[in-house]
């Protein structure tokens, strides 16, 4: 997906992009957006264009699933597993909505079966496994399904050899679901752990936002960890902490770059630099495994 | 001796004090009709208890913590400090004991009493070197061949600032990862509140044992009414903990504790040495079971054990 950004804009979007005029705007609310980070407005598939960067500020905005595969995966390479996976109501929860009409809802809303998307692709011609955190689903929850259909992912890893890459976005565990959703933590890393054992590389991308049980389980056991720009990333949430401490956090805590300061992550990467670097990532380490079960083999003969 | 009463405890406090009024006067007809009366109503009490009052029950201050099942149920116990990275965090205690006959590494949540020891303690809330400490016992458990035991007992991992700049996340992380791949037996006993990521740190194993008045929940349910209520009234606190199936007859029908261990009628706190020695019978059982594994089945079983957690909610 290299020039995605480059190609040449319709005169709608070059006006846009200058300055986007309040009363197009309010004519068309669905043609601009408004930056979170610096508030500016500008023109939607100008904003798209450039990977979804806001051109004046550098905010990263949160992606689809199909987005992030776009600017991801080599084009049609991607192949979804476990899509019809689906979340029953084991513990019959009710707040305001029924559990069933939530997860109904999200699916409507973002067309995935739950809040991770699962399957195999290429990066750059090299096969990976891949899941993908939709937040737009339940707030990136993970529940029971989440947690199968990383375990089944980390299966088809194994049996393929495939190094496994998963795109983080998550408030945590899914509290519809209850202590089964806190177990699924312990369900994926137990599963990491035996792709570790296989020989397999991980590489997490953590992406705004990423907290609570994602953050401390999968989220944190990458053999290496990226990070999206200014992506809020930590275990507890800032309120809770601000409700700890008796004081306003200070700006950026808890973002990438400070995560990265403590030595938490081993890089934060560009969303226009994050293919290449998982492409190049991913061509060493997948060599390393290869000699590695070379020399299993050669030395069980 | 200073005892403590939840509310719909209240109706024993003045029977304590008549049974130890009896007690100092050496009038053992009036204490045994005492205790009689008491244990009646503990007992139907206990029997209804809402999910609520069992995370009160689970919180209870007089409730035997870590070091009170370590110093019953063990000889030889000694203690081991420090993350060898950071510093030593008094909220986590781990250490060498025997059991009998039997070797083990233990770790546990360590809550205090008194104001001084709960300060000291962090209120049982470890922060990131905590659970690296942990992690590091759990390693020299499967170097040493030790059978690892550990005690559930938090509210949660610490949320402050010092806990995020230390990587409380990846900490437990660490440690979940760590237990999964461990080849020893791993025997877990849930005594207390079970808070969350903080306390699945040393929650994951081969076999989950939750004392009758204990709980294991993905969230408070202070916090889960907060969270999706925007309120924290007592009715919507009480409906959260129906919900989030935190008690340990719920889990034992999920299938994530193995076993439920029944405390002394009217919980640990009226009489910590009984739940202790009935704590420590089901230990000794949860370890014979895994006696005949060696490395290998441990880990097949582990992790078809941990791979099975939800499937069935799954469609
Ligand atoms: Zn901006």
């Amino acid at each position: 997906m290299k020039g995605e950004g480059s190609g040449a804009r319709p005169p709608a979007a070059r006006r846009g992009a200058a300055s986007a005029p309040s009363d197009d705007a309010a004519a068309d609310p669905g043609l601009f957006v408004r930056c979170p980070a610096c508030k500016e407005r500008s023109y939607r598939k100008d904003v798209e264009r450039r990977l979804n960067v806001c051109a004046s500020c550098g905010h990263h905005f949160r992606l689809t699933v199909e987005q992030r595969l776009l600017i991801t995966v080599d084009r049609g390479s991607f192949v979804e597993l476990d899509a019809s996976l689906a979340a029953s109501d084991p513990l019959g929860w009710v707040d305001q909505k029924p559990y069933p009409e939530r997860v109904a809802a999200a699916r409507a809303e973002t067309g995935h079966g739950d809040a991770l998307v699962t399957g195999t692709a290429t990066i750059d011609e090299v096969p990976v496994a891949l899941g993908i955190f939709d937040f737009a689903f339940m707030g990136g929850s993970m529940g029971t399904v989440v947690g199968e259909k990383l375990a089944r992912l980390i299966e088809t890893a194994i049996a393929r050899a495939l190094p496994l890459v998963v795109f983080t976005a998550s408030g945590g565990a899914r509290m519809q679901e209850g202590t089964l959703s806190l177990f699924q933590m312990a369900k994926s890393a137990s599963m990491l752990t035996r792709l570790r054992e296989a020989g397999l590389p991980y590489l997490c991308v953590l992406t705004d936002p990423t907290t609570g049980g994602v953050a401390a389980s999968l989220a944190m056991l990458g053999d290496v960890q990226i990070a999206e720009p200014h992506a809020l990333i930590g275990f507890a949430g800032p309120r809770v902490i601000e409700q700890t401490i008796h004081q306003t956090l200070p700006k950026g805590f808890q973002s990438a770059e400070m995560v990265l300061e403590h030595g938490l992550i081993d890089m934060v990467v560009p969303r226009r630099e994050l293919r290449d670097t998982l492409a190049r990532l991913l061509r060493v380490l997948v060599r390393g495994a290869a000699v590695q079960a070379a020399r299993a083999d050669s030395s069980r003969v | 001796m200073r005892r403590t009463y939840l509310d719909f405890e209240e109706g024993l406090r003045a029977l304590d004090r008549a049974r130890d009024a009896a007690r100092a006067q050496g009038d053992a007809e009036t204490e045994a009709e005492l205790v009689r009366e008491m244990d009646e109503r503990s007992r139907r009490t206990c029997a209804h208890l809402t999910a609520w009052q069992r995370v009160q029950m689970s919180r209870h201050i007089d409730r035997p913590f870590t070091l009170e099942y370590v110093a019953a149920l063990c000889t030889d116990f000694v203690e081991l400090h420090g993350d060898r990275s950071f510093g030593d965090d008094a909220a986590i205690v781990a250490g060498l004991a025997l059991r009998g006959e039997r070797a083990l590494a233990i770790v546990g949540h360590q809550r205090g009493r008194g104001t001084a020891e709960k300060v000291r303690r962090n209120f049982g809330m470890p922060r990131p070197e905590g659970y690296r400490k942990a992690r590091r016992v759990f390693r020299l458990a499967g170097r040493a061949g030790l059978g690892l035991l550990t005690f559930v007992d938090t509210q949660g991992a610490f949320p402050g600032t010092e806990s995020e700049e230390r990587g409380i996340a990846e900490s437990i992380a660490g440690c979940i990862a760590e237990l999964a791949g461990l080849p020893v037996p791993i025997v877990s006993v849930v005594i207390g509140e079970g808070g969350s990521g903080g306390a699945l740190a040393l929650a994951v194993g081969d076999a989950l044992l939750m004392l009758e008045h204990s709980c294991l929940a993905v969230i408070s349910p202070e916090g889960c009414a907060s969270i999706l209520e925007r309120q924290r009234s007592p009715e919507l606190i009480a409906r959260a903990a129906d919900s989030l199936a935190l008690t340990a007859p719920r889990l034992r029908e999920l299938g994530i504790a193995d076993e439920v261990v029944p405390e002394p009628v009217g919980g640990a706190h009226r009489n910590p040495a009984e739940a202790i020695r009935l704590a420590g019978e089901a230990i000794d059982r949860a370890f014979a079971s895994l006696d005949a594994l060696g490395p290998a089945e441990l880990r097949t079983r582990r992790d078809a054990r941990l791979r099975a957690i939800g499937r069935a909610a799954v469609r």
